[in-house]
């Protein structure tokens, strides 16, 4: 019977921290100026996202994120497949992938500084060797642990390689292709929005909030986080549905 | 008529070597000389086996005695050391055969539908799409399958998956049908239920079928020989005929030559299992 009440049971979190900030700004915990009440950092989200200058460098950090995803998935997808179907040339290159992986990747902006200049294209490249590695290692598992029942019968009803690999291996690695695809894309807006903040960029959510702390327009720099934390919310979300279309077999 | 072949229950030390069942139908599958070791055990050596066309024959034996590693090496799913499996004199790669899977959730395509599935064999097999459906269509009304087959394999039964996987694998009308434990996955309810279904298949196709099983009871039930195997490295215990009219039954548990039959394959297996 509890049902149908219980999908609105997160709402309670967002109330309580809402409630949380009320007091605290009330009891002055910091000062008001660092801590507007929620109602400021409301409207200036509002204001900011119809028609305000929040939007546009809400739009250029999707933008980027997606163009980040996107050259991620373009390169590491076919390597995936082509390092999972050969487990031997995986596991020769599998230490630089996990080196790699494990390495900030904030750590590589200078260096993509200094290749690609200050611009849109170093954000962009670091977001997408970061989200790369990510998508690269999943791919390649996927492929690699490829039930292999189902390959045996792809097999004694006489599929060729060619057919095993395109029918049945690929679609295999899908549930897997797609956890990387939705880690890489959170991890590139991250990479994205840092990226913005400090290497001489000009617009961006991360610009917005660097900016907003810098001016102490304290209302703008929470509206900027709160859409910073929808959009990479909203990211997920979006994949997952992808996800849950496109394989709907995952998982079952 | 109903007699059973006599078993040689009699030593425990003598074990028939000859490949071929008691009586000796002339064989479909011919396996001679056959050898297979995995990481220095071997798991035959210089094995000869011959399946009878047309019949059903249930293998038993010991665990890990290589029941299920046998069906294997004859359908080509694990490589043979040495030795020459014949289908009517043709080779592996000229023969059409068909194999079910114990694991139906791994061994079915979750992408495609049940259809879709068993359309992907014909497919395979070169046969255009329109014909292929046809098929399929064909093959669901000739067996009176009551499956939704418009369903994706995970929203089905198990019962339901493994029809879907025997159906997979008959419609490319195999010369031999392999099934690998295929009910022991499913509940005691399902797997009374699908004997029934294969046990009709069987009649109304008359296919080749070699079926391992763990159950003794399902393996005499729906056999026409039962091949015992010994303990590694495996060899042909006993291979006797199960001379009891189809089709078979709930009454048929209680004739009494299935009794007796599967109380003298009881013993063999017995045998078998203290000799390890």
């Amino acid at each position: 019977m509890t049902k149908t009440s219980d999908r609105y049971l997160p709402l309670i979190g967002v109330a309580g921290l809402i409630l949380f900030w009320y007091i605290g700004y009330w009891v002055r915990i910091v000062d008001p100026v660092l801590l507007p009440p929620p109602h400021a950092a409301a409207k200036a989200l509002w204001e900011g996202m119809a028609g305000g200058k929040l939007y546009a460098d809400f739009a250029v950090t999707t933008l980027r994120t997606f163009a980040a995803i996107g050259i991620a998935a373009v390169i590491a997808i076919p390597l995936g497949i082509v390092l999972g179907a050969n487990e031997r040339l995986y596991r020769s290159v599998e230490f630089i992938i996990d080196f790699f992986r494990s390495t900030p990747a904030s750590a590589m902006f200078p260096l993509f500084l200094v290749i690609f200049g200050v611009g849109d294209r170093t954000k962009i490249f670091v977001a997408a060797f970061g989200a790369a590695l990510v998508i690269l290692f999943n791919v390649s598992y996927g492929v690699m642990n490829a039930r292999k029942t189902r390959i045996l019968a792809a097999k004694i009803m006489g599929a060729s390689n060619w057919r095993i690999m395109k029918d049945v291996v690929l679609m295999e690695s899908l549930p897997q292709t797609f956890v990387g695809l939705r880690n890489g894309i959170s991890l590139a807006l991250v990479i994205v929005v840092v990226a913005e903040m400090f290497i001489g960029s000009v617009n961006g959510i991360g610009n917005r909030v660097f900016t907003a702390q810098q001016m102490f327009e304290m209302p703008d720099m929470y509206a900027a986080i709160f859409a910073a934390g929808a959009l990479g919310y909203g990211l997920n979300i979006v994949f997952l549905m992808i996800e849950k279309s496109f394989v709907h077999w995952s998982g079952k | 008529m109903t007699m059973t072949a006599p078993l040689d229950t009699a030593a425990a030390g003598t074990i028939r070597l000859g490949p071929g069942p008691d009586d000796r139908p002339p064989a479909h599958i011919t396996v001679r000389g056959l050898h297979k070791q995995f990481n220095g055990t071997v798991i035959y050596e210089n094995f000869d086996l011959d399946i009878p066309r047309g019949k059903f024959v249930s293998v038993f034996g010991p665990n890990g005695c290589g029941k299920s590693t046998l069906i294997n090496l004859i359908s080509g799913l694990i490589p043979i050391d040495s030795g020459d499996v014949r289908f009517d004199g043709k080779t592996l790669a000229q023969t059409r055969i068909g194999y079910v899977f114990q694991n139906y959730r791994e061994a079915l395509f979750p992408w495609m539908t049940a259809f879709e599935n068993i359309v992907y064999a014909l497919l395979l097999r070169k046969v255009p799409k329109a014909e292929a459906e046809e098929k399929v269509h064909k093959l669901v009304a000739h067996l009176g399958v009551k499956i939704d087959l418009s369903l994706f394999p995970y929203m089905m039964s198990g019962g339901q998956q493994q029809l879907v996987s025997i159906m997979r694998a008959l419609v490319i009308e195999p010369e031999v049908l392999f099934l690998d434990e295929p009910f022991s996955a499913l509940d005691y309810e399902m797997t009374l239920f699908m004997r029934e279904q294969l046990q009709r298949i069987f009649e109304e196709t008359g296919t080749t079928m070699v079926l391992v099983s763990h159950d003794l009871e399902e393996a005499v039930y729906l056999a026409d020989y039962v091949l015992l195997l010994t303990r590694r490295p495996g060899r042909i215990a006993s291979y006797p005929r199960v001379d009891i009219p189809r089709p078979r039954n709930d009454a048929t548990l209680a004739n009494k030559d299935f009794v007796l039959l599967k109380a003298d394959c009881l013993e063999i297996f017995q045998r078998e299992v203290r000799r390890g």
